[in-house]
C-alpha cells in the first residue's frame, strides 16, 4: 500500500521485504527493515531499537552530584558528553557558577570526545561500507604511494611501507582466519575504489586504530582515565598547580605540556590523513547521491562549546544553536528546551504507553511505561520476530518531535545551520569541499555529505582544542588557577525543589537532560538523546524520522547484501544504548524469562 | 581452503627465532610447573596451532568494554586482532551485518567445537521475555546460550557482565542479570571495572593464549594478578593518608598538593583493581592521580553504596565507626597518627572480609 507521510515521503509496503538484524558496526543494538521495488530500490524502511536500559528510574532518590557518573554509562562510546550535560542539569538547577578554567577544560574534554569519536567513526565503524578490503591486495604498492603523496605530506607514504601492509594483510587474509572481516561484502560492485585508493584506506585504517588511543589522553589527564574519566558538579574535579610544592600531584607544566603536544599530533592525524582521506574516498562515490532524507527540510541544533563560561546565549556558542524547518533556510527559529510546547516526545509506535498516545508530553512531564506489544502483521512470534508491523508498536525508541516536526540532529544539521547563519568557520570549508569536489550545495544533503560534515568537524574541534588549551593557559598566567566553586557544594545550601535543563551537542547531535530535585535527591530525570530524533520511529501524524527518510528510494545493487542500507545508517552513527534507555516509573517486573 | 596460520608461525612473523620459541616453551612448562619434557608437547601444540577464535557478544551494556579493550597500548590492539586471537565476531567492528553476520556464528560454533572463547560485554535483562535486549528478532539471553554452549570458556568483560552494574542498580528495572546467573556450565573469568583497564583486557587474553590456562582467580572469579589488591594499598597518595594529610574541599590546599581523596568519598581502601599500579592509557593517570576520588567501579553493586561523595565509613552497606575522621584531625607524623591509621586499615579490612562473604550469599541466591 502507497501512503505519503505528512512530512512528504512516499512509503509503500507492498514489494519485497528484507531484514537487517542485528544492524552491527554501530553502538548498541538495531534492526532495520524495509520493502524493495521490483528494480530494488527502497520504498518503505523501518527502523526499530532493540534495546532499553532504564537509568532515568534508576537516578530517582540519588544524590544529584552523582548522576553525571549514571548518565556517562548511558554510552561508552560518547564517553563523558552525557555526563556534562548532567553537571549542567544540576548547575542550572541549583544556579552554580563555574570558574573560568573549568568550562575551558569542559570543553578541552567535549573537544577531545569529538575528535576522537568521529575518527574512530570514519575509520573503523564506517569506512568498510566504501572500502574493499580484500581488493587492497590487488594494489600496487607504487601507484598507492603516489596516490597518498599526491594528496598529503603525511610522511608514512613510501611505495615500501604500503608493500610492507599489503603483504601483512595478505598473510592474514592467507591464514584463513579472517576475524572481523569474515563474511564482508567483498568484491560486491557497490564498491568503486581502485585497489589502490583501497590499500590506502585499510593502511590508514590500522594507522588510525593506533593513533586514536593518544587522542584521549587528554581524557586521562583532566579526568583520570577514558573510557568514562570523572567530572564534578561546580568545575571540575583536577586541580592546577604549576607553581608551589605539590605540583606533581596536580595538573601542573608536565601535564599542561603533554596535553599540548596530543593536540599538536590530533590536528595533524585529522588534517593530513583523515580529511584527504574522506576527500579522495568522496570523489570516486559523487555519483551515489543518495541519503538525504530529512537533512534538507528538518535540522536542529542546541548549540555547544560555549566561549566564556556561565552564559548560555546563542551568542557565546561555537557550535550554532537553531533550527531549520521546511527546507527554509532562509529562517533560522530559536530553540528553547524549557518551552512546553516546543520539544515532545510520541508513543504511539514505541514500546512505551500513555494515556492519550495522539498527544506528546514535553521531558518536563515525561511518562514512560513500558508495553511491548507487537502489531497483527507482525510474522513470527513475540520472541521470534521474522518481520515487524510497523502499523503498530515497533520500537525502544520515543518519536520526539520539535513544534511536531520530526529532526534530524548531529554534524550535518549543525553543519548546515552553520552555514546557513553564514558563519565562516563553517561556510568556507563546505565551500571548500563542494568546490574541490565540483559539486553543487545540494549534495551536501546526502550520505557522503553526513560523513563529509563529520570530517569538517572533526579537524575543527582538534584547532579549537588549541584555543581552549591556549585560553587555559592564558588564564592560569594571569593569576587563575581555579578549577571549582564549592559554595553549593553542600546539599544543605540547596532550594527544597529546583529544576534544571542541561544540554550538549554530542558527536551524534543534540543532547538534552531534564532534572527535578526534591529535598537534595533526584525526583525526575529525564534524557532526550540524539539517536532518539534521528532513529525515531513514526508519530501518530504519520511523520517518519530521519533514519527511515534517508533510506528511502536507495537502489541495492544486490538485495542480498545490505551494502547501501549500511552505508546511510552508518552516516548517522546510531547510539541505541543512547536512544533507548527509558524505562518504566516503578520499574516493575512484567514477564520473566525462566533461568533456570 | 587456504591453511590457517599457527600460534608458532605468527611469533615466527614478529621477529622471534626457532631457538627463542623453544625456550619459551620451556619457561612456559617450568611456570605451569609441568617436567621440562613437556616443553616439547607445549611447542608441538603451539606449531600446530590457528589462532583462538573469539566470539564477542553484547548484551545490555554502553559498549565502553570494546572502546577500552580498543585503547590497549601494549600489546596494540590492531596486533591482538591480526595476529593474536581471531575475532570473527563483534557487531561493534564486524564488516558484515544481520544474516551475514549470524551465519559466523553457527560456522565457528561448529568448526571450533569446544576450542573457542566467548567473550561477553553486557549483561541479559530477563524482564520482557527477555526482549529488551533482541538480536536477530530473539532475545539476547538465546544467543548467548547456544554460543556459550560449545566454548571452552568465558570472559565477562566490565562490571555489567561481573556483577550487573548500571543497569542492575537499584530498582534493577530491566531485571538485567550477570553472565554468571545464565550460564552455569563453563568456566568465567571476571574482568571488572567501568570499564576495565584496556592493559588489563589485553593482559588477560595474552596470558590465555600464552600460557593455555585461565589465569588463577579469586573466590570471586576474578584474575588474582590484576585484582589482588586494593587501589589504597599502591596508591602513590598513601604517604599522605599516613600523615592524616586529606584534601577536605575541591580545589582546596589540599586539592592542589595532591593529599589523599579518603574524606572525599574515595573507594581506593575497599576496592580490588589495578588502576593505581597499571594505571589508564598506557600508564598516563588514574582518577586519584586526576584528582577525583576512586568511584569502585570494579566493586559488586558498587552504584548502590551510597553517595561517591561519602566516606566508605559512611556508607549504607558498612556503616560503622570513622576511625579515619581521627586520623585527619590529629597533627601529621605523630606516634598516635600512625595508630589511628593502622586501625582505620585494619578496620577497612575486616568490612572487605564482610562484604566478601556478602557476594558469596549473593551468588548463591
Amino acid at each position: 500500500m502507497s501512503v505519503q507521510t505528512p512530512n512528504g515521503f512516499q512509503l509503500d509496503n507492498a514489494g519485497r521485504r528484507i531484514v537487517v538484524d542485528p544492524v552491527t558496526r554501530i553502538e548498541g543494538h538495531m534492526r532495520c527493515e524495509v520493502n524493495l521495488d521490483e528494480n530494488n530500490v527502497i520504498r518503505n524502511a523501518v527502523s526499530t531499537g532493540t534495546m532499553w536500559r532504564g537509568l532515568e528510574v534508576i537516578l530517582r532518590g540519588r544524590d544529584p552530584r552523582d548522576a553525571w557518573a549514571f548518565t556517562e554509562r548511558i554510552c561508552g562510546v560518547c564517553t563523558g558528553t552525557h555526563a556534562l550535560t548532567s553537571v549542567r542539569a544540576v548547575e542550572d538547577a541549583l544556579g552554580i557558577a563555574i570558574p573560568e578554567n573549568a568550562n575551558s577544560i569542559r570543553n578541552i574534554m567535549q573537544l577531545t570526545l569529538q575528535a576522537h569519536d568521529h575518527l574512530v567513526h570514519f575509520y573503523h565503524l564506517h569506512a568498510l561500507d566504501w572500502v574493499d578490503v580484500v581488493s587492497a591486495l590487488q594494489a600496487d604498492p607504487k601507484a598507492t604511494s603516489a596516490l597518498a603523496q599526491s594528496i598529503s605530506d603525511w610522511p608514512l607514504s613510501s611505495p615500501g611501507y604500503f608493500r610492507d601492509v599489503q603483504n601483512r594483510i595478505k598473510r592474514f587474509v592467507d591464514s584463513g582466519q579472517l576475524g572481523p572481516f569474515m563474511n564482508g561484502y567483498w568484491g560486491s560492485p557497490a564498491y568503486k575504489l581502485p585497489p589502490e585508493a583501497n590499500l590506502m584506506a585499510v593502511t590508514h585504517y590500522l594507522e588510525a586504530l593506533d593513533f586514536q588511543k593518544e587522542i584521549v589522553k587528554i581524557h586521562t589527564i583532566y579526568g583520570g582515565k577514558n573510557p568514562h574519566p570523572n567530572w564534578l558538579v561546580g568545575g571540575v574535579p583536577c586541580a592546577i598547580n604549576v607553581h608551589d610544592t605539590g605540583a606533581v600531584g596536580a595538573v601542573n607544566m608536565e601535564r599542561l605540556n603533554l596535553v599540548s603536544s596530543i593536540i599538536d599530533r590530533t590536528i595533524e592525524f585529522i588534517d593530513k590523513v583523515y580529511i584527504p582521506d574522506l576527500l579522495a574516498i568522496a570523489s570516486f562515490y559523487k555519483d551515489w547521491t543518495y541519503g538525504g532524507g530529512l537533512s534538507s527540510q528538518a535540522v536542529m541544533s542546541y548549540g555547544d562549546i560555549p566561549d566564556r563560561a556561565n552564559d548560555n546565549s546563542a551568542e557565546n556558542q561555537m557550535l550554532p544553536r537553531g533550527a531549520i524547518v521546511n527546507g527554509n533556510l532562509a529562517e533560522i527559529h530559536d530553540v528553547d528546551l524549557r518551552d512546553p510546547e516546543q520539544i515532545q516526545e510520541f508513543v504511539a509506535h514505541s514500546w512505551f504507553t500513555y494515556k492519550d498516545e495522539s498527544r506528546g508530553l514535553h521531558p518536563w512531564d515525561g511518562v514512560t511505561e513500558p508495553n511491548f506489544v507487537l502489531g497483527p502483521n507482525t510474522r513470527g512470534s513475540k520472541t521470534r520476530i521474522e518481520e515487524i508491523d510497523e502499523a503498530a508498536k515497533y520500537s525502544w525508541i520515543k518519536a520526539p518531535r520539535w513544534r511536531g516536526h520530526a529532526m534530524e540532529v548531529g554534524p550535518l544539521a549543525r553543519w548546515v545551520i552553520g552555514y546557513a547563519k553564514g558563519i565562516p568557520e563553517f561556510k568556507e570549508p563546505v565551500e571548500k569541499v563542494l568546490t574541490d569536489l565540483q559539486l553543487p550545495v545540494s549534495a551536501l544533503f546526502s550520505t557522503l555529505g553526513r560523513t563529509a560534515a563529520r570530517g569538517l568537524e572533526g579537524s575543527w574541534a582538534a584547532h579549537k582544542l588549541r584555543y581552549f588549551q591556549d585560553k587555559l593557559m592564558a588564564n592560569i598566567k594571569a593569576g587563575d588557577s581555579s578549577t571549582a566553586n564549592t559554595e553549593r557544594w553542600d546539599p544543605k545550601t540547596w532550594p527544597k525543589e529546583a529544576r534544571g535543563v542541561g544540554t550538549t551537542e554530542a558527536p551524534r547531535g543534540a543532547l538534552g537532560h531534564w532534572i527535578v530535585i526534591k529535598e537534595g535527591k533526584i525526583d525526575n530525570y529525564q534524557a532526550v538523546v540524539p539517536t532518539t530524533w534521528n532513529g525515531s520511529p513514526r508519530d501518530p501524524a504519520g511523520n517518519i524520522g530521519a533514519f527511515e527518510a534517508a533510506l528511502l528510494n536507495t537502489p541495492l545493487v544486490n538485495a542480498e547484501e545490505p551494502l547501501e542500507i549500511l552505508r546511510t545508517l552508518h552516516s548517522f552513527d546510531p547510539c541505541l544504548a543512547c536512544s533507548t534507555h527509558i524505562m518504566s516509573p516503578d520499574g516493575e517486573e512484567l514477564t520473566r524469562v525462566k533461568v533456570r | 581452503m587456504a591453511t590457517t596460520e599457527t600460534f608458532y608461525e605468527v611469533m615466527r612473523r614478529q621477529g622471534i627465532s626457532r631457538r627463542s620459541f623453544l625456550k619459551y616453551c620451556s619457561l612456559t612448562a617450568t611456570a605451569l610447573g609441568l617436567a621440562p619434557s613437556f616443553a616439547g608437547t607445549i611447542a608441538n601444540a603451539m606449531e600446530t596451532k590457528p589462532r583462538t577464535p573469539v566470539i564477542w557478544l553484547h548484551g545490555l551494556e554502553c559498549t565502553c568494554c570494546s572502546e577500552s579493550f580498543i585503547r590497549s597500548a601494549h600489546p596494540l590492539v590492531s596486533d591482538v586482532v591480526l595476529s593474536m586471537i581471531s575475532l570473527d565476531y563483534d557487531d561493534v567492528i564486524m564488516a558484515s551485518a544481520g544474516h551475514q553476520a549470524e551465519a559466523i556464528l553457527d560456522e565457528i560454533r561448529h568448526k571450533y567445537k569446544g576450542n573457542y572463547i566467548l567473550a561477553v560485554e553486557g549483561n541479559v535483562p530477563l524482564n520482557q521475555d527477555g526482549m529488551s535486549c533482541i538480536i536477530g528478532g530473539r532475545p539476547f539471553i538465546e544467543q548467548l546460550r547456544e554460543v556459550a554452549a560449545d566454548c571452552q570458556a568465558i570472559i565477562a568483560w566490565g562490571s555489567c557482565a561481573s556483577w550487573g552494574c548500571v543497569q542492575a542498580a537499584h530498582p534493577n528495572p530491566t531485571q538485567a542479570v550477570p553472565i554468571h546467573q545464565v550460564i552455569h556450565d563453563k568456566p568465567i573469568i571476571k574482568v571488572p571495572g567501568c570499564p576495565p583497564i584496556a592493559e588489563v583486557m589485553t593482559g588477560v587474553i595474552t596470558y590465555m593464549l600464552t600460557f593455555e590456562r585461565i589465569p588463577e582467580l579469586d573466590r570471586q572469579g576474578r584474575p588474582k594478578m590484576f585484582y589482588g589488591q586494593r587501589i589504597h594499598d599502591k596508591c602513590y597518595r598513601r604517604p599522605h593518608f599516613d600523615a592524616g594529610q586529606f584534601v577536605e574541599n575541591w580545589d582546596d590546599e589540599g586539592a592542589r598538593k595532591g593529599f589523599c581523596l579518603y574524606k572525599m568519598g574515595c573507594k581506593g581502601p575497599t576496592t580490588y583493581n589495578a588502576c593505581s599500579t597499571v594505571r589508564w592509557n598506557n600508564g598516563v593517570s588514574f582518577p586519584i592521580q586526576s584528582g577525583h576520588g576512586c568511584i569502585g567501579c570494579s566493586e559488586d553493586g558498587f552504584w548502590d553504596k551510597g553517595s561517591f561523595y561519602d566516606h566508605v565509613t559512611d556508607t549504607r552497606v558498612f556503616g560503622i565507626e570513622a576511625n579515619a575522621d581521627r586520623v585527619g584531625i590529629a597533627a601529621a607524623g605523630t606516634v598516635g597518627v600512625a595508630v589511628a591509621a593502622h586501625a582505620a586499615a585494619s578496620a577497612i579490612h575486616r568490612i572487605k572480609q564482610r562484604a566478601g562473604e556478602h557476594h558469596e550469599e549473593n551468588d548463591q541466591a
